[in-house]
């Protein structure tokens, strides 16, 4: 790390309204360096990173590329200096096919002709296959997991050759395994001289491959700790401003009766293969059941047959004695399931509308909400004041569109409207993903809460450690088929990776 | 015999016209901005026609004053909508009105007055003669075919039509694409205009689009954002208007006012036809279409 640093920020500044997401931030990457950047959700890091990409542009400071300034006012000019950067919230075109999605913005050759394409996808499939994150190239996006998706956008920003690499919470939906392929990369990336800087929340993965740690706490810059000379206990407690209060703990407990019965139940999918194969599945009340598998084996559908949105072929699924005959989303929420899905700015919250409306919209109905169809607003609001005060979502006022709130204040919302219901069933996918540790805590101690009321959790996650800690049994899901069951006091680790991998 | 290729001509020559404004109008479509102006856009087109030609008597002066015509107006459209972020919806029917105002004035001094012969024809033999409007509609059709579906242009409009965010990150300008498909594609919708006027009834007439421009609109979806669905539907619909026109002069007793309907209501049939099959299928309309795009909101 000899030199002049690949790159550097100067007391950036960006405002957003009233907002200051990034307050003076200064910042230097070396030449050859993992850098990874921590903090809080809402600390402003997307924001730092989107303005080295150019898509955002600051409020003042500057930018500065091997000692000179760089003027980076659009995603072009960032490409232009070989920068590249991997979302967040994906920037994939649902229609385009994954290789098409790859290719995008490369303007030669002009003439495409289908074997041009197909040759392009078998590359793009090799190079996919070569860093460890396979998918299929020649599919639409739409279709694939989100795993899956994932990974096609790392793999997008790692087929242009950038020198700079910018990585905003590449991990949160891959497999720990995957996680590990891609470190392999980085490091790979890194010997050869790339700069890369990358966020997460996974604290053990910062530990692994980071060369050097910046921690950020409501936009401003704390400090920069060399890896070698600091702990996970330390980068926590300067995250949160405090030491981390433990979460609550599992208490052992009986399960219940039945309380759902899922008898050789197969789906076929939207690709028309069968994304469940006759899978059999009891649920007791106060039991949380964790589904472990990787992206793309069948969990999606499992969630949405639950939640009333899938249509299944054949089997029977009977919850709380009552046998079900097709799918219904009103039925499914009357019966007491409440459902947090994987894609939570998609099918679970409005990002254009307020708490207000987004809290209401599963019970506007009901004769609490709406008194002979016109909603009671005022009592509302009231309502809603109550439970975003309840559930701990920090969002500017009760009418700011939830689109601007951080991804873990977001699913906090989420959690809120789904489980002051006292749902009988709740099923959760991917619970605390891109949540920092704080809001994983609030989340975790939420289905514990539900499983110590003698309610019902189906966790469905590809995180390991979330899967162990609360899970009472665990199932794995390979190809649409149960692979295995484990109980917590039996689970082990090795046991389970082999069993998502499709090994007995 | 003799009759069908009557009707078949005749229909070629009433959608010819509403191919080029459906082709405009999926261009500018496939980039995510909606253009409502079609009607004055095709007023417009066929005034300035009129007015050029009997001016000059020279088709090409006349064919560029047509396409600087639409041009600007498309210009105002993509302003109004893409750099003020304006309603699109509101512009386009601001548009279909300032456009029909505006060719009704303008043409007060040669309404009535015929073009004939403006346009050649050639000869194809058996085909009969085909004029040079159709030939180049046909090859529109051809070259937006390849454009869309088998250039890295046709791909990046589509990015920018379907996710102009992720376009936007990939290095594609999508500002620039945006101005140029309304631009182009307005161009394409004063063309129809223009088409109409020169070879499907070469004499202005206050209006006479007569709804015209909302068919068109309606055709972009029936053809599934596709050149080639688009010259199929708008044949199809230049048959069936031939057809009520036809049926009318053979002193068929059905009122005259139904026959005139036909089309319409033939339309609205097939539409919900090819709903009905469709429906479970996922839309192909541009998923960005009506939405302006500002780089820094989040979305
Ligand atoms: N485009 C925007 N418009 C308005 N406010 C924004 C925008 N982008 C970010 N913000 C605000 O800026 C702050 C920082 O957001 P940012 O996304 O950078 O946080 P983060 O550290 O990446 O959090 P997370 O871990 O949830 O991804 C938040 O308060 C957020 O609401
Ligand atoms: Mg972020």
């Amino acid at each position: 790390m000899d030199g002049l640093p690949a790159v550097e920020f100067h007391n950036l500044v960006k405002q957003f309204g009233t907002v200051l997401a990034s307050d003076h931030v200064n910042l230097s990457l070396a030449k050859g360096e993992i850098h990874a950047l921590l903090g809080e959700n809402g600390a402003g890091k997307s924001t730092v990173m989107c303005m080295l990409s150019g898509v955002y542009r600051p409020t003042s400071g500057e930018i500065r590329m091997n000692g000179t300034a760089v003027k980076i006012h659009s995603p072009k000019d960032a490409a232009k200096l070989g920068i590249g950067m991997v979302f967040q919230n994906f920037r994939l075109v649902q229609t385009l096919t994954a290789a098409e999605n790859v290719v995008l913005g490369d303007s030669s050759p002009f003439w495409r002709t289908r074997r041009w394409m197909e040759r392009k996808t078998r590359e793009i499939e090799a190079l996919a296959l070569r860093v460890g994150l396979p998918f299929a190239a020649g599919r639409p996006v739409a279709r694939l997991s989100v795993g899956e998706q994932q990974r096609v956008e790392i793999v997008k920003c790692l087929y242009r050759g950038n020198s700079v690499l910018i990585l905003d919470e590449p991990t949160s939906v891959l497999t720990p395994a995957e996680a590990d392929q891609l470190f392999a990369t980085l490091r790979k990336l890194k010997s050869e001289g790339k700069t890369i800087i990358l966020t997460t929340h996974k604290l053990k993965e910062v530990m692994a491959v980071a060369d050097r740690i910046s921690v950020m706490r409501k936009g401003q810059m704390l400090a920069t700790l060399d890896r070698a000379q600091t702990s996970e206990r330390e980068i926590a407690r300067l995250m949160v401003g405090q030491d981390r209060s433990p979460p609550k703990t599992r208490v052992p407990r009986e399960p219940g009766e039945p309380l759902l019965i899922m008898d050789k139940v197969t789906v076929v999918s939207d690709r028309g293969r069968h994304a469940l194969d006759e899978v059999s599945l009891t649920l007791n009340t106060g039991e949380i059941v964790g589904i472990a598998g990787v992206a793309g084996n069948g969990q999606k559908e499992l969630a949405e047959v639950l939640a009333g949105l899938h249509v299944w072929k054949s089997g029977t699924i009977t919850f709380r004695e009552f046998r079900w005959k097709g799918p219904s989303v009103r039925g499914s929420i009357k019966q007491g399931i409440a459902h947090v899905p994987e894609d939570r700015m998609i099918s679970g919250l409005a990002g254009g509308l307020g708490s207000v409306d987004n809290l209401l919209v599963k019970s506007y109905h009901s004769d609490e909400r709406a008194n002979l169809g016109f909603l009671r607003t005022a009592l509302n609001r009231l309502w809603s004041q109550g439970l975003v005060e309840q559930f701990d979502v920090r969002t500017a006022h009760l009418d700011a569109p939830v689109k601007q709130m951080s991804g873990g204040n977001q699913q906090k919302l989420l959690f809120a409207r789904e489980i002051h219901q006292r749902p009988h069933l709740l099923i959760a996918v991917h619970p605390s993903q891109g949540l920092d540790v704080g809001a994983t805590d609030a989340v975790h101690n939420l289905l514990l809460g539900l499983r110590a009321e003698g309610r019902s959790v189906l966790l469905i996650s590809e995180d390991l450690d979330e899967l162990l800690l609360l899970a009472d049994r665990i199932v794995v899901l390979f190809a649409g088929r149960v692979m295995g069951e484990m109980t917590h006091e039996r689970a082990d680790r090795e046991q389970l990776g082999m069993m998502m991998a499709g090994v007995t | 015999m003799e009759l069908f290729t009557q009707l078949l001509t005749a229909a070629v020559a009433s959608g010819t016209p509403l191919l080029f404004v459906t082709l405009g109008g999926i261009f500018i479509e496939k980039a995510g901005i909606i253009q409502l102006g079609a009607e004055g856009l095709m007023l417009m087109g066929a005034v300035t026609a009129a007015g050029v030609y009997l001016a000059t008597s020279s088709l090409p002066v006349t064919l560029l004053a047509v396409l600087l015509v639409g041009g600007l107006l498309g210009l105002l459209h993509a302003f109004l909508t893409v750099t003020l972020r304006a309603n699109q919806i509101v512009s386009g029917l601001a548009l279909t009105l300032f456009g029909g105002g505006l060719s009704a004035y303008l043409g007060k001094a040669i309404t009535g007055i015929p073009l004939s012969g403006a346009v050649p024809k050639f000869d194809f033999g058996v085909l009969g003669q085909v004029d040079l409007f159709t030939l180049s509609s046909l090859a529109l059709v051809v070259v937006l075919q390849i454009a869309f579906f088998h250039t890295s242009f046709g791909l990046h409009l589509k990015a920018v039509g379907d996710n102009p965010a992720t376009a936007d990150v990939m290095g594609i300008r999508v500002q620039g694409m945006r101005y140029f498909a309304v631009i182009a594609g307005s161009m394409l919708m004063g063309l129809g205009g223009a088409n109409l006027l020169m070879v499907f009834s070469p004499t202005w007439i206050e209006g006479m689009t007569t709804g015209r421009g909302w068919i068109a609109i309606a055709l972009v979806i029936f053809a599934r954002w596709n050149p080639l669905g688009a010259l199929a539907a708008c044949w199809f619909f230049g048959f069936l208007d031939t057809l009520g026109f036809r049926l009318q002069l053979a002193g068929s007793t059905v009122p005259p006012y139904f026959l005139k309907m036909l089309p319409y209501l033939l339309t609205i049939a097939v539409l919900i036809l090819v709903g009905w099959r469709t429906q479970h299928r996922m839309s192909r309309a541009p998923q960005a279409l009506g939405i302006p795009y500002i780089r820094e909101q989040r979305f």
